[in-house]
């Protein structure tokens, strides 16, 4: 089945916040960011600003009648500032015009005087100084200090990863609009309508049950619409709370760019032992996550981090800490992955360095080490394991050694062009690790004609999720799927929601929807049973009609409906699924804390023009873990996907700050996300089956965000290629692998002596210094 | 008043020509269809294409509607993807749909336009073309293998074309819809009724294509007094005379690729060309713009600066020539004054003995701006260089002929030497500084390179 949403979409008739009809009235709005990543603000001057023609009111944090701040694990982050600026773009105030270019306009005449304060904008000086979002956490398997005389090679090193810009192709929005009752509504181009809800709430100092939020679809979110839609929503909000006019606010993209956070940049130290057999006997890590000026969800990111710093390897001494590090960035947030790229990379860096001296392939030591049914993760849970069953299928299926074969003859062939091939297996846990979160509801209507509609806390934002909540349903009742309605995310018809994150959407909804679904079909069937006289189990709905012990009857759906109607019998069901088995011990730092894993293997490679140092990722082989995919369309579009966005992440994508904190790739012109010709030529998806049951929708496992860390495979590659023109260059784990530091690299002299970082490509972690 | 087609709508407005297309489609007209996505042409998803008539034939050009303003589609057909629905799904959108290459459905619109814009073309019909004809569109959803499978169905779609015109072809075909087939004759009342170029006497501002200004001072342009340059038939024109190459000011980039002249004379310009920007900034960006716009890195002006072009500025009195190595007294400084319009640039076509390259890298191979670019015109007596020019961008706050290497270069045997010395010459010729696009000794490293690729690139073509 084709995604539902994509005839609209191809016909360009699908609904995104700037596309809904404006009501007469509306009033627009735009913010003003601080220009300035940290400082005490003394003056604040908005005449000129106001004195422009269209420009109605200009709010600041005087003007909030609730409680100035959205911050959401952590009560650290005003909506507007009021003493002090934290980052660059940090809201200020908050202009609302008759007109978009109006409010623009005002936007450049507010002046502020900011007394400037220190700014850190790197993790390990935020650490040093003891800023820190939370106290660290360690995580501990075995004891990794007894550890070291066992082994035979002991390696340790450093490795850094960058941010990444979301880039959903539309911005963020809202969209107020005030209602009778002192209610207001709200559309939010957003993952989480309850976030919004609850930080709009509190802004307004309104009860949660006057606050709707609306949510048709997004035009991307990726984890960046999931606590960063709250700011815009609150401010719509604001401005419509008091004006009692409509207010709406469609970012312009560097306004998002600048103001809101992206994925969080990670600076690591690790240490890894392996014995004669290369089996990997411990493993000590360090993460200095750059969690930016405020909590945002920097606390939970940090947390994935140490469940998969690891990745799909068994370790038994493991010890993990995280330090989740303030720094005057903006507030670092979601991102498809959700740390765990960041603790995988750091692993993988390990794993090559060890391979690099040992003067061996690094594939040689990960497949070694991979998770075996019954392993223990650090943090306790034990594996249900596919990791070697999808390694060994990628290496049979795809001939890896063929294809090592096949670059070293490459490579001895040529001096200016080499390849490099990288072998990258995934595991990823699913379930929101804040166990509370794991529990979804959703709301189905039959109606007398046999239609049906439905509500859940699903945002469809392009994965798929609201066409596998149909097809549960189609499913269950066995009907056309035309006869299935998926409604508007909306909090007063779904309560308490969770963020559409965490791949767990399409479970955690499509369950409770399988619950409501099986409930209304169960109540028609018992009735028909009766009506039969026979057994409810004999009763099955299957193309439209009802069949009694396999024969079709003349009962068709939609006379089943309108009978269970006139004999009053319930056909809409509010239904509650809560993920069991799940459960976490933070302050034991052990448990269960994921439904299941997905696992996978890819096989990159890429090929390096060592004259310019610039590169194609040429191929990427998967097998993948689908346990068993109700939906191939979607979830290969998944995969496909993310494998491109975790090789941007790797590749081209660089977010530059300066050292003032203030972003210097800000556009789209400076940020540079894959276009068509960057993408692999070839990516091969094969699938595992596996016959395991597990705690997925039809078994179906979920897809959005596992897929991305394939991509890691590519800045491996890319070292490797570089690596065979230039075999004793030095150069460090530091990603994404631009093509400056590729010739950067293909060009490092050897050092006599101590080895000295690339102090200048460093720096583009997340300064440009 | 601005007159145009859109979709199947006539269209005639008394808002400010500056206005940009995207905000006019959108606000004022109410088709939602072309999406928002980055206001300055980086992103496909406001792309929209235009028809107009050239030599009595109807020729669609791909264009980023949130970079054109109102009064560079006067008297054209404007198409938006509302313009391309039929009953039902048309077969490029069947295409898209069927090999589910949408996701979230932002971009789709401005793939689906632009799939059409090849449709309309009159390429050869290869799955490369169409994939080409959306090298500006950006999906971060489905990376875009869905996408290239869609695109090489659409190409299968065009086929059957022979000498057909490609729009009478689709809306036979119903790829398009009917009503496609009457545009052509439309525009011809179109264009008697409006006889002529739409003028501002009072001009404050000149807009060419658009694509840089409406990035750097949008606002400004929405109101002002605009002269419109982009379809002035005074700036057109791409023309050999003698051994010189003539090029408008207004000539596109996508003008300049597709000029015989050009290609006879520059084997590899369709490679080159494919490092510039993106289709759709390619339809619309000028020559002339590139070279005011006076950006260190301007790929044309690198390009047109190893040629040594001679400029031709007017200031609708007297004529006046610059040779282009003067222009850039400093940072987007320039030898010109207020009043001077350029009109024309030429340049000597190189000869057999000569040979020309174009080197650009960037962070991002296509739909970027370099990190550094290059080029070199070197022409050869024997085995010893007669003379030559190379140009860089982005190595100094001016794009730049690199005097010293060139002056070093001349007269010496190309050999291993010769170039390692001109490589560490070139260096005190540059002084690249530290930003987005890299850092300060990459832009270092990378030249030194880039010379060295025109050499090995020399020596495959040139000494073979």
């Amino acid at each position: 089945m084709k995604n539902i949403d994509a005839y609209t979409h191809v016909r360009g008739e699908s609904v995104y916040l700037d596309d809904i009809p404006l009501i007469r009235g509306t009033l627009f709005g735009a913010s003003f960011g601080s220009p300035v990543a940290h400082g005490v603000i003394s003056a604040l001057d908005t005449s000129d600003a106001e004195a422009l023609p269209g420009v109605v009111r200009i709010f600041t944090y005087k003007d909030i009648t609730g409680e100035n701040q959205i911050g959401g694990i952590v009560p650290d982050e005003p909506l507007l500032a009021g003493d002090e600026v934290h980052f660059c773009g940090m809201p200020v105030a908050f202009v609302v015009a008759d007109s978009v270019d109006a409010a623009r306009a005002a936007v450049k005449k507010i002046k502020v005087t900011i007394e400037p304060l220190p700014v850190i904008t790197d993790p390990r000086e935020a650490q040093v100084q003891g800023e820190l979002i939370i106290p660290p956490r360690t995580f501990q398997l075995g004891n990794t200090s007894d550890s070291w005389p066992q082994c035979t090679h002991v390696f340790e090193g450093r490795a850094d990863t960058n941010g990444q810009e979301h880039l959903y192709i539309e911005t963020q929005g809202a969209y107020a609009v005030p209602q009778e009752h002192n209610s207001i509504k709200i559309y939010s181009s957003t993952q989480g309508p309850t976030a919004v809800q609850r930080a709009v709430s509190r802004v307004l100092g309104l009860p949660m049950h006057l606050v709707e939020v609306e949510v048709n679809r997004l035009g991307g979110g990726f984890g960046g619409k999931e606590d960063q839609a709250n700011t815009w929503a609150a401010l719509c909000a604001l401005a419509a709370h008091h004006l009692k006019r409509p207010v709406k606010y469609s970012l312009h993209r560097m306004e998002d760019m600048a103001m809101t956070g992206k994925r969080h940049p990670y600076s690591a130290d690790f240490k890894i032992g392996l014995n004669d057999e290369l089996k990997i006997m411990a493993y000590e890590v360090t993460f200095y996550q750059n969690a930016g000026a405020a909590a945002d969800l920097s606390p939970a990111v940090l947390e994935r981090t140490l469940f998969h710093c690891t990745n799909s390897y068994f370790i038994p001494n493991v010890k993990a800490t995280a330090y989740s590090c303030r720094t005057h960035l903006p507030p670092n947030t979601a991102f498809r992955g959700f740390g765990g790229p960041q603790g995988m990379f750091m692993i993988e860096a390990a794993i090559a360095k060890a391979a690099e001296a040992l003067g061996i392939p690094a594939s040689v030591i990960q497949e070694k080490n991979l998770l075996q049914t019954g392993d223990e993760f650090p943090y306790g849970q034990k594996a249900q394991s596919e990791a070697p069953e999808c390694w060994h299928k990628a290496s049979a299926l795809y001939n890896l050694a063929q294809m090592h074969k096949e670059v070293e003859s490459f490579n001895a062939s040529g001096k200016w062009r080499k390849k490099g091939l990288a072998c990258m297996p995934i595991c990823f846990g699913i379930s929101f690790t804040k166990t509370l979160m794991n529990q979804a509801r959703s709301l189905v209507h039959v109606y007398t004609d046999g239609s049906v509609g439905i509500t859940t806390g699903a945002v469809e934002m392009g994965q798929g999720v609201n066409t596998k909540i149909l097809q549960v349903a189609a499913q269950v009742f066995s009907i056309q799927p035309g006869k299935i309605k998926i409604h508007t995310t909306n909090t007063f018809k779904i309560a308490n929601t969770s963020p559409s994150a965490a791949s767990a959407t399409a479970d955690l909804n499509g369950k409770a929807t399988l619950m409501a679904c099986n409930a209304i079909a169960g109540r028609l069937k018992k009735m028909i049973a009766e009506e039969l006289n026979t057994d409810v189990a004999a009763i099955t709905l299957k193309d439209e009609y009802v069949w009694v012990n396999g024969e079709r009857t003349d009962r068709d759906w939609k006379s089943l409906v309108m009978a269970g109607h006139i004999k009053r019998i319930g056909l809409s069901e509010h239904a509650h699924y809560a993920t069991p088995e799940i459960h976490f011990d933070a302050t034991k730092e052990k448990g269960h804390p994921f439904a299941y894993h997905v696992y996978g293997t890819a096989i990159v490679g890429v090929t390096v023009d060592c004259i310019r140092g610039t590169y194609t990722v040429d191929t990427v082989k998967v097998v993948h873990d689908f346990g068993a995919s109700m939906n191939m369309a979607v979830d290969l579009g998944q995969i496909e996907g993310g494998i491109v966005q975790g090789i941007g992440w790797m590749t081209m994508e660089e977010v530059v700050y300066d050292d003032k904190g203030k972003l210097r790739s800000n556009a789209l012109s400076t940020y540079k996300v894959p276009d068509i010709y960057s993408v692999p030529e070839e990516i091969a998806v094969d699938c595992l089956q596996t016959p395991n049951d597990n705690l997925a929708i039809f078994r179906s496992k979920a897809v959005g965000e596992p897929p991305l860390m394939y991509g890691i495979g590519a800045y491996f590659a890319l070292r490797n290629a570089v690596r065979a023109f230039n075999a004793t260059g030095e150069f460090p784990f530091s990603a994404p692998m631009t093509p400056e530091k590729v010739l950067m690299a293909l060009y490092e002299k050897q050092k006599e002596g101590a080895i000295e970082t690339h102090e200048e490509t460093i720096n583009h972690l997340a300064v440009d210094k | 008043m601005i007159k145009f087609i859109l979709n199947n709508k006539n269209i005639a407005t008394g808002l400010p020509p500056g206005m940009v297309l995207l905000d006019f489609v959108r606000y004022h007209q109410h088709l939602m269809g072309s999406k928002v996505g980055c206001n300055e042409g980086d992103c496909g998803a406001c792309t929209m294409l235009t028809g107009e008539l050239k030599n009595n034939e109807l020729q669609y050009r791909s264009l980023t509607s949130c970079l054109t303003p109102l009064g560079n589609v006067h008297g054209k057909h404007v198409v938006t993807v509302e313009g391309l629905n039929m009953e039902g799904l048309n077969p490029i959108q069947q295409a898209m749909y069927d090999e589910s290459a949408t996701q979230c459905g932002f971009c789709t619109p401005g793939f689906v336009v632009s799939l059409a814009g090849f449709c309309l073309s009159a390429k050869t019909a290869t799955a490369q073309n169409a994939t080409a004809h959306i090298d500006g569109n950006i999906c971060r959803c489905t990376g875009y293998k869905s996408i290239e499978r869609a695109a090489a169905k659409v190409a299968e779609l065009m086929q059957g074309r022979q000498q057909e015109e490609p729009t009478a072809f689709a809306a036979e075909k119903k790829i398009l819809p009917e009503w496609f087939a009457g545009i052509k004759q439309r525009l011809y009342a179109l264009v008697t009724e409006l006889n002529g170029q739409l003028h501002s006497s009072s001009a404050t501002e000149w807009v060419g294509g658009g694509t840089d200004v409406y990035v750097q001072k949008h606002e400004v342009l929405q109101d002002a007094a605009i002269r419109f340059l982009l379809d002035d038939e005074g700036l057109k024109g791409i023309s050999q005379k003698g051994n010189r190459c003539i090029i408008g000011a207004s000539a596109t980039v996508t003008e300049l690729g597709e000029s015989p002249v050009m290609q006879q004379y520059f084997p590899r310009l369709p490679e080159y060309i494919r490092l510039v920007s993106s289709t759709p900034i390619r339809n619309i960006a000028t020559v002339g713009g590139n070279l005011i716009n006076a950006s260190p890195i301007g790929d044309l002006t690198i390009f047109l600066l190893a040629l040594d072009a001679t400029l031709l500025f007017s200031n609708g009195e007297q004529k006046r020539e610059l040779p282009l190595k003067q222009l850039y007294k400093g940072y987007k400084t320039l030898d010109k004054q207020p009043g001077e319009q350029l009109e024309s640039l030429s340049f000597e076509l190189p000869g057999k003995n000569t040979f020309f390259h174009f080197e650009k890298v960037s962070k991002r191979t296509h739909l970027d701006i370099a990190s550094v670019n290059s080029a070199i015109c070197m022409t050869m007596q024997g085995d010893t260089i007669q003379d030559v020019r190379i140009s860089a961008g982005g190595v100094a706050p001016i794009p730049k002929l690199l005097d010293k290497t060139n002056a070093f270069l001349r007269g010496k045997t190309v050999n291993d030497p010769t170039i390692t010395a001109a490589i560490a010459i070139a260096q005190t010729d540059i002084s690249p500084i530290s930003d987005a696009r890299g850092t300060a000794d990459y832009k270092r490293l990378l030249l030194g390179q880039l010379i060295k690729a025109h050499f090995f690139t020399a020596v495959e073509t040139v000494f073979r």
